[in-house]
């Protein structure tokens, strides 16, 4: 069984013997196609560099090209981005160089966490305060309709923090809405409230509808995160919930932080208005804006003045994308709109032809600002023109916005229009950015840091047990050689914090074997023969080696449970490398050492 | 070869007294420490932003710092990291400023000397989830804690669990008592290095406590302390050299396995050596203290035997 289990653990662990290679994939937008041709443009581009690439392959709509060096990788990066232009997204990617057999097998390398191979983690924090107030605004709005509907007349309805409150007249009047919300509203709670002169309803959202509430924010955050995470190019995006209100992005082998915060934090939505040419700008600008008009400024801080009235709003968007206009082959963002906003769009369109309509791009960012020592969340609106393109003819259900600069900036903008109207807004509350060639001398120091300390304790073990060094050492080669094909097998990921755990375990797994070996030691001082020595000491030793490593296991599930990303990768090599190690150390070392010294009679053992 | 002659047996409980002072003076120091000088808390515990940049060539701090104060950086905390190449910047939470973009602007701020600069790790903890984090790793030890209360009170006795945590608590505080006193950084990594050391120092433990066991059993003569001298000197050999081997691992991985990971391995490193100590001493000691006898661990346990005293 020995035999069986270090072959399989050799085979497995065998693919992390190849090294991954610096690679690229490219992948299409939309309408391009990946096919020979853009092989032989990246060729090209290859060749200006000087860089020769170790291999390319075509894979599901994707090309893989490979690199000889991380350098290389970099380098090439911009310029083939460059070469390829904006129908194509390259992505930095680690592709495992293996010969095709150990595919066939399903053997794996290990995976490395972001720490190791670089990348970008941000963790979000949706605000569910929010989320609930919002609810509650559009159960406000609900109940007006209704109680406008069942020709009910209230005073007033407005919405209080997480409570909307209509006020009525008459008791008699409330006594019905109360039915009325009651039976049409099942998820809320309703409840009266009487002050004098004053006949009040409170409506609340039940705990069960809070719950549903912030669910379905967290749910289409993460919907719209991935919308916007895929458009990034990344080749293993990692979107998942934590906890109730968090949310994990792990984007392995991104490179600017700066623009991937920039996208995921935002929330953004637009206007569409008309734009006010009846009145001077100019005076406007000096503090005159004329009635039924606001300034607004463009990108490049050009002062635009537009009427106050929004034709459509960002809620109205069903869907937005980025292409190339095809009259002007220029960049542009087509928008679909719901019947309500094609409706509104279509008479406002009809009446304006000729007339230039501006797009207000609207961010909002919440941040996390300190004020007198504590944490104060900021919500701040941010409101530019982003374009201001003349109504050609009336236009509907969809329609085009030309006027961007770069086919990248269409695509930004569809995929941020394309978000809509978030459920809640979201703050990145946790960034951790880890370039690549910190990830690679990571590796490379981890794994001196394991060879050395596996070398100095194994000169050690040879020296001080001599023969039973040896197997003792020979059980630490193969511990080492099994935690590594679990890892891989379970698809584990390995993080920094996790190499340091199987340096640690290089360490203590001899734990076990100094146990046996000590036993051993004191059977054949106390003049017992050298066989019933060795049965004795692997005998005696098994309950105490049981006991100590279970205490250990303790603390490996209690990290794992609390830690995040890299801790968890320590825990998790930690208590693999505990297990592998009872079964290396105990069963491993007797069954060599019984194949050493089984068969014949022992004089003395080599200890 | 032998690290002790066979025939080695010291008398390390009787200077158990000794020992006491010893521990006591330690978990004074630390405890000093840690209450007047506080530790050095990481941002993953603070909140706070981490920038680490590598220049072409080696850079002098004062170039940064300047290049930084242009950009209303004053706060900023500049040291290099590992090799005069790479820099890293530390900024604290700042009043009116926009935390997820603290590092953004700090970089374009550093990238300002050379355009070669290369942007080699950011690190950004919103304050909360630092709160959340320091509040997740307390209740983390004290979970470890209590699962091995457990565990030794359930395979053991109870008064051996309790001796085995006293020895835990003892090496926790010396371990984070020592990153206070030389205000190392107390990041994640040595939370859970903390942690690690719990498991560590209990192995310890366990394997004295299994022997002391055993000879409770098997020597029918013999007073207590005598005993467990006895196995403390019986399993001296084994405590002395799985201690050896897995610090000259560690070592390995503090010269060898990079900055990132030098404080974890510190931690490991103080936390094996107190654990090493505390498994033959204060383990051992407070079970002496507690008063167990042979019949407390005899296979048929006598229930009228408990006598509850304190240390």
């Amino acid at each position: 069984m020995v035999l069986v289990v270090v072959l399989l653990g050799a085979l497995y662990a065998l693919p992390n013997l190849f090294g991954q290679d610096p690679s690229m994939e490219i992948s299409a937008t939309r309408d391009a196609v990946v096919d020979q041709t853009t092989q032989s443009r990246i060729e090209q581009a290859l060749q200006q560099l000087g860089i020769s690439a170790k291999g390319m392959e075509m894979q599901q709509k994707k090309l893989l090209v490979r690199f000889n060096s991380s350098e290389d990788q970099l380098k090439a990066m911009d310029h083939i981005a460059a070469a390829l232009g904006e129908d194509y997204t390259p992505a930095l990617t680690l592709a495992p160089d293996l010969p095709d057999w150990l595919i066939g097998l399903g053997a794996e390398p290990m995976y490395l966490g972001l720490d190791l191979r670089g990348g970008i983690h941000v963790l979000i924090d949706v605000d569910m305060e929010s989320a609930i107030t919002q609810a509650a605004e559009r159960y406000s709005s609900d109940i007006r309709t209704l109680l406008r509907e069942e020709k009910l007349r209230y005073v007033r309805i407005s919405r209080e923090g997480e409570q909307v409150v209509v006020k009525f007249n008459t008791a008699e009047k409330r006594d019905q809405a109360i039915e009325l919300i009651g039976n049409e509203f099942r998820n809320l709670n309703v409840q009266d409230v009487d002050q004098e002169e004053a006949f009040l309803v409170e409506v609340s959202l039940s705990p069960a509808e809070k719950q549903e509430v912030q669910r379905f924010a967290l749910q289409q955050n993460i919907t719209t995160l991935r919308n916007r995470v895929n458009a990034l190019g990344i080749s293993e995006p990692s979107i998942q919930q934590q906890g109730v209100r968090r949310i994990v992005v792990q984007l392995p082998g991104a490179q600017d932080p700066g623009k991937v915060k920039e996208i995921l934090g935002a929330t953004a939505t637009l206007e569409y208005r008309l734009a006010d040419t009846e009145h001077s700008v100019e005076d406007a600008v000096n503090g005159r804006v004329p009635p039924g008009a606001s300034l607004y400024y463009e990108r490049d801080g050009r002062p635009v003045l537009l009427k106050k009235r929004v034709i459509v709003t960002g809620n109205q968007i069903v869907d937005a994308s980025s292409g190339l206009d095809q009259q002007t082959g220029s960049p542009a963002v087509f928008v679909s709109l719901d019947g309500v906003g094609a409706k509104r769009m279509r008479r406002m369109t009809n009446e304006n032809v000729g007339r230039p309509m501006a797009v207000v791009f609207i961010e909002n960012r919440t941040t996390t600002r300190m004020v007198d020592g504590k944490a104060v969340k900021v919500k701040r609106k941010v409101e530019e023109v982003i374009s201001i393109a003349t109504i050609r003819e009336p236009f509907g259900r969809r329609f085009q916005t030309t006027g961007l600069d770069t086919t990248e900036e269409a695509r930004d903008l569809a995929l941020l229009l394309r978000a809509g109207a978030l459920a809640a807004p979201i703050e990145i509350v946790e960034e951790r950015t880890i370039g690549p060639s910190l990830g690679q001398d990571s590796i490379d120091q981890g794994f001196a840091s394991v060879m050395i300390g596996l070398a100095m304790v194994m000169v050690f073990m040879a020296v001080y047990y001599r023969v039973f060094g040896l197997v003792a050492d020979m059980a630490l080669v193969m511990n080492l050689v099994l935690i590594v094909a679990i890892l891989s097998m379970l698809q584990a990921t390995l993080t920094l914090p996790g190499i340091a755990g199987i340096v640690l375990t290089v360490g203590m797994a001899v734990d076990a074997n100094v146990l046996i070996f000590q036993r051993i030691r004191e059977e054949i001082a106390n003049g017992n023969s050298p066989q019933a020595s060795i049965q004795a000491g692997y005998e005696k030793a098994f309950s105490t080696i049981i006991d100590a490593n279970i205490t250990t296991l303790i603390a490996a599930v209690v990290l794992f449970s609390f830690g995040t990303g890299p801790i968890k990768g320590f825990a998790v090599t930690l208590a693999i490398g505990i297990l592998t190690s009872m079964f290396t150390a105990i069963i491993g070392t007797r069954a060599v050492i019984n194949w050493i010294y089984g068969r014949k009679r022992v004089q003395s053992l080599a200890i | 070869m032998q690290i002790l002659n066979k025939g080695t047996y010291l008398d390390l409980m009787g200077k158990r007294q000794l020992a006491i002072y010893f521990s006591s003076a330690l978990l004074l120091i630390a405890i000093g420490a840690i209450i007047a000088r506080g530790l050095n808390l990481g941002i993953d515990f603070t909140g706070g932003t981490l920038v680490e940049v590598k220049y072409p060539e080696a850079i002098e701090l004062a170039v940064v710092r300047e290049a930084l104060d242009k950009d209303g950086f004053s706060e900023a905390v500049v040291q290099h990291f590992g090799t005069p190449q790479e820099v890293l910047v530390r900024l604290a939470p700042q009043e009116g400023m926009e935390s997820a973009e603290l590092s953004d602007r700090a970089f374009r701020a550093m990238q300002g000397i050379t355009s070669e600069a290369e942007l080699r790790r950011v690190e950004f903890v919103g304050p909360q989830v630092g709160e959340e984090l320091t509040e997740k790793g307390g209740l983390a030890m004290l979970y470890a804690l209590i699962g091995i209360l457990i565990y030794v009170g359930l395979r053991f006795e109870y008064r051996f669990a309790v001796g085995s945590v006293i020895a835990l608590i003892h090496d926790v505080l010396i371990t984070v008592g020592f990153f206070a006193l030389f205000h190392v950084e107390f990041d994640l990594p040595v939370l859970a290095a903390v942690l690690a050391v719990i498991g560590y120092s209990l192995n310890d433990t366990i394997v004295v406590f299994d022997r002391i066991r055993e000879n409770f059993r098997k020597m029918r003569k013999g007073e207590t302390v005598e005993i467990i001298n006895t196995s403390v000197n019986q399993t001296l050999s084994r405590t002395l050299i799985t201690s050896g081997t897995t610090l000259l691992v560690l070592i390995a991985l503090f010269l060898f396995g990079g900055e990132i990971i030098h404080g974890f391995a510190l931690a490991l490193i103080v936390g094996v050596v107190i654990g090493t100590y505390s498994s033959i001493y204060v383990a051992s000691s407070s079970v002496i203290s507690m008063g167990v006898s042979r019949a407390d661990l005899m296979p048929v346990k006598k229930d009228d035997e408990v006598v509850d005293e304190t240390p």
